[in-house]
């Protein structure tokens, strides 16, 4: 009996195998064809209208912009770790020519699959890891926030901000010191209060903060977190704020100033013609945050929507700002800096590098506090 | 602003006081549902969504309250009717109701309702000191009573008798004749209509709109507040209120600049519960302790 049963079990695997084995292959026959396919991995569901919906925005450009030659698909609430590895292989093993990772936590994930498929494109979104095959994709997000703060200093009457982050990353420090570089340039006297949520996303937990901020004085905030609840609350409280990664008009629309809106298009349409064409490389140098590609407002990388709720000379300012930062005459990281202790940071004349950037921890002067270790 | 905060932190406590007043009832009757977070979840998007299609927060209200009595009867049809074990299919439940509320909501993401308005006129809030107090909305003043009237039933009324011994001794309950189950069905939609009604209270009150897994861990919290207000039901109220100022005034510190890491102050609900669970059992008083028949199945001998 004992034997039978081997037998039995031993022939199962041998179905399985002959048949997984037929059907990786016909999967091989069929991107004979001329069609690129290019998959994206996301973090969340695209509906969202955040960081997710942003980038599926960007797939639907692809697809409009290249029809037929591109065939697109997206894998969906994908959790970072071992199951991006997983989900990554399977897009590799089913005939995807290019793929789009889009988090910074599937970084590790998406450099040990591109080492599995040399032959692969893959495209990694935030992340400072690259392969031969691996190339990494960002955008200059505190140039948006720059203007934030240009528009806040001339909007508050308390004098107050306030600022709720997430997490005391780099990319966020950017963010809080680029607001105060822009909100310091039109008013001296006013301060950020930041408050850390220490999530990304939890939407009571970022409207608490918003309601202590206000609470505190603040009567313009701003976010660095992803659900739209800071702005309802700034809504109902009648103080401004500003929205995160995609127009948040509809929540807010008497509270919501303007909001910087990440456009992934431009970015992975440029990726996917150069795959085309033969050019796509993954740079040259050590690996970097800025990646290979580190594009902001001068690249439409990222886009602010319409001015609303403020007076026209206001607008005048923020337009004056953002066309600014695009077309370079101004640099917002540029010395005399000093940070909210007092040390110089920079000297006159000298403005920080991208390197520098990525290496924020401090705060400049206008924040009040100390990043939490 | 000292009033502001402290209307903060009272709406902070709303959710965990239905919820957790709820889950005392379950527990004191023998049944621990670790499945709070998943029917809070399908109250709060039951509740958004037909807030949304119908304009109105009433039948939101209710609509919330309706689904998470339905998501706990699944609960109690295995855990009861089929004498399933308690914590598993408690984390199951909480699974299935993150899940199928996400796929509920995905339809209703990024769209924004008007919350519900405060009870009083506003003028009344103006009143210098005791003004915070009428500057809530209803849900808030019905939770207090909510509080009240399980504590008379529980510890005053006959039926709080029967269900507290259902709790304690099943089999002693059992052999005077009552009967367990109907009293522990009883128990455990009740417990899911007040965690339905504490998820319908998110995404109508506190943020006017619907997010995946909006409860983002409340219902562990109410879970621990229980056992933080070792299975008396006023102790509840204090206990929200406490674990709301924690959390509302690690924020309001940061905006100070003070310079305790906020880390810290967001586990401190934890080790409170922790710090109560070891003074209950060091004092060895059986007043305090959990229900001893907590989490065994009942099954009726013949």
């Amino acid at each position: 009996m004992k034997n039978n049963r081997f037998i039995i079990f031993a022939g199962l695997i041998a179905i399985v195998a002959i048949v997984y084995y037929f059907a990786t292959n016909v999967e091989q026959l069929d991107d004979e064809d001329k069609t690129m396919k290019v998959a994206f991995v996301y973090l969340t569901n695209p509906g969202d209208h955040g960081w997710t919906y942003a980038h599926e925005v960007g797939r639907l450009q692809v697809q409009e912009h290249f029809g037929d030659k591109v065939e697109t698909s997206y894998v969906e609430n994908v959790p970072e770790g071992p199951d991006a590895t997983r989900v990554i292989r399977e897009l590799a093993q089913n005939g995807n020519d290019m793929i789009f990772t889009t988090s910074f936590g599937y970084m590790e994930p998406t450099l040990k699959v591109a080492k599995e498929f040399p032959d692969i494109k893959f495209d990694h979104i935030t992340g400072y890891m690259r392969a031969e095959n691996m190339a990494t994709g960002n955008i200059r997000f505190y140039e948006g926030r720059f203007v934030q703060g240009v528009v806040a200093g001339l909007t508050t009457k308390s004098n107050k901000i306030g600022y709720v982050a997430a997490f005391p990353i780099p990319e966020v420090i950017q963010g809080i010191n680029s607001f105060a570089q822009g909100l310091r340039s039109v008013n001296k006297n006013a301060t950020i209060s930041v408050v850390w949520a220490n999530t990304w996303y939890d939407p009571v937990k970022e409207g608490d903060a918003a309601k202590v901020l206000i609470a505190e004085g603040a009567d313009v905030l701003a976010q660095h977190t992803d659900s739209p609840s800071m702005l309802q609350t700034a809504e109902k409280a009648g103080v401004h704020g500003f929205g995160q990664s995609s127009d948040m008009h509809d929540f807010a629309p008497s509270a919501q100033l303007f909001a910087s809106v990440n456009n992934w298009g431009p970015y992975y349409i440029a990726q996917i013609e150069k795959a085309m064409d033969g050019s796509w490389t993954t740079g040259e140098g050590p690996d970097h945050w800025a990646g290979n590609t580190w594009k902001g407002l001068s690249d439409d990388f990222l886009v602010l929507t319409d001015f609303k709720n403020m007076p026209a000379s206001v607008a005048k300012a923020a337009q004056e700002a953002r066309d600014g930062i695009a077309d370079g005459s101004i640099n917002i990281f540029s010395g005399p800096m000093m940070d909210n202790e007092g040390n110089q940071i920079l000297a006159s004349g000298e403005v920080l590098d991208d390197g520098g950037l990525w290496a924020m921890n401090y705060y400049v002067e206008g924040v009040i506090g100390k990043i939490p270790n | 602003m000292i009033d502001a905060l402290i209307l903060t932190i009272l709406m902070t406590s709303v959710p965990l006081i239905l919820a957790a007043t709820g889950e005392l009832v379950v527990e004191r009757s023998g049944v621990l549902n670790l499945g709070l977070e998943g029917m809070m979840l399908m109250g709060a998007v039951s509740a958004f969504a037909l807030t949304y299609a119908s304009g109105s927060l009433i039948v939101g209200l209710l609509a919330g309250i309706v689904a998470g009595c339905l998501t706990a009867a699944i609960f109690g049809f295995f855990v009861l009717g089929l004498a399933t074990n308690q914590v598993a299919t408690g984390l199951a439940l909480t699974i299935f109701g993150t899940g199928l509320s996400g796929l509920i909501g995905s339809d209703f993401v990024g769209k924004a309702i008007k919350g519900l308005p405060t009870l009083f006129p506003e003028s009344f809030s103006n009143i210098p000191l005791i003004g915070v107090f009428f500057a809530l909305d209803a849900i808030a003043y019905l939770s207090i009573l909510i509080v009240f009237l399980v504590w008379i039933i529980l510890f005053k009324s006959k039926y709080g008798l029967i269900l507290r011994a259902s709790g304690i001794s099943h089999n002693s309950a059992h052999s005077l004749g009552y009967k367990v189950l109907n009293v522990r069905w009883c128990a455990v939609l009740f417990g899911g209509m007040m965690a339905g009604l504490a998820g319908a209270y998110l995404p109508l009150m506190l943020t006017p709109h619907w997010s995946e897994g909006m409860t983002s861990g409340r219902g562990w919290i109410a879970l621990a507040l229980v056992v933080f207000a070792s299975w008396m039901p006023s102790r509840i109220i204090y206990g929200a209120i406490l674990f709301g100022a924690i959390t509302i005034m690690q924020l309001a510190g940061q905006a100070r600049g003070w310079t305790i890491p906020p880390q810290f102050l967001s586990s401190l609900p934890y080790v409170a519960t922790i710090i109560v669970l070891v003074l209950i059992s060091s004092r060895g008083s059986a007043k305090y302790l959990a229900p001893s028949d907590l989490t065994r199945p009942f099954i009726a001998s013949k």
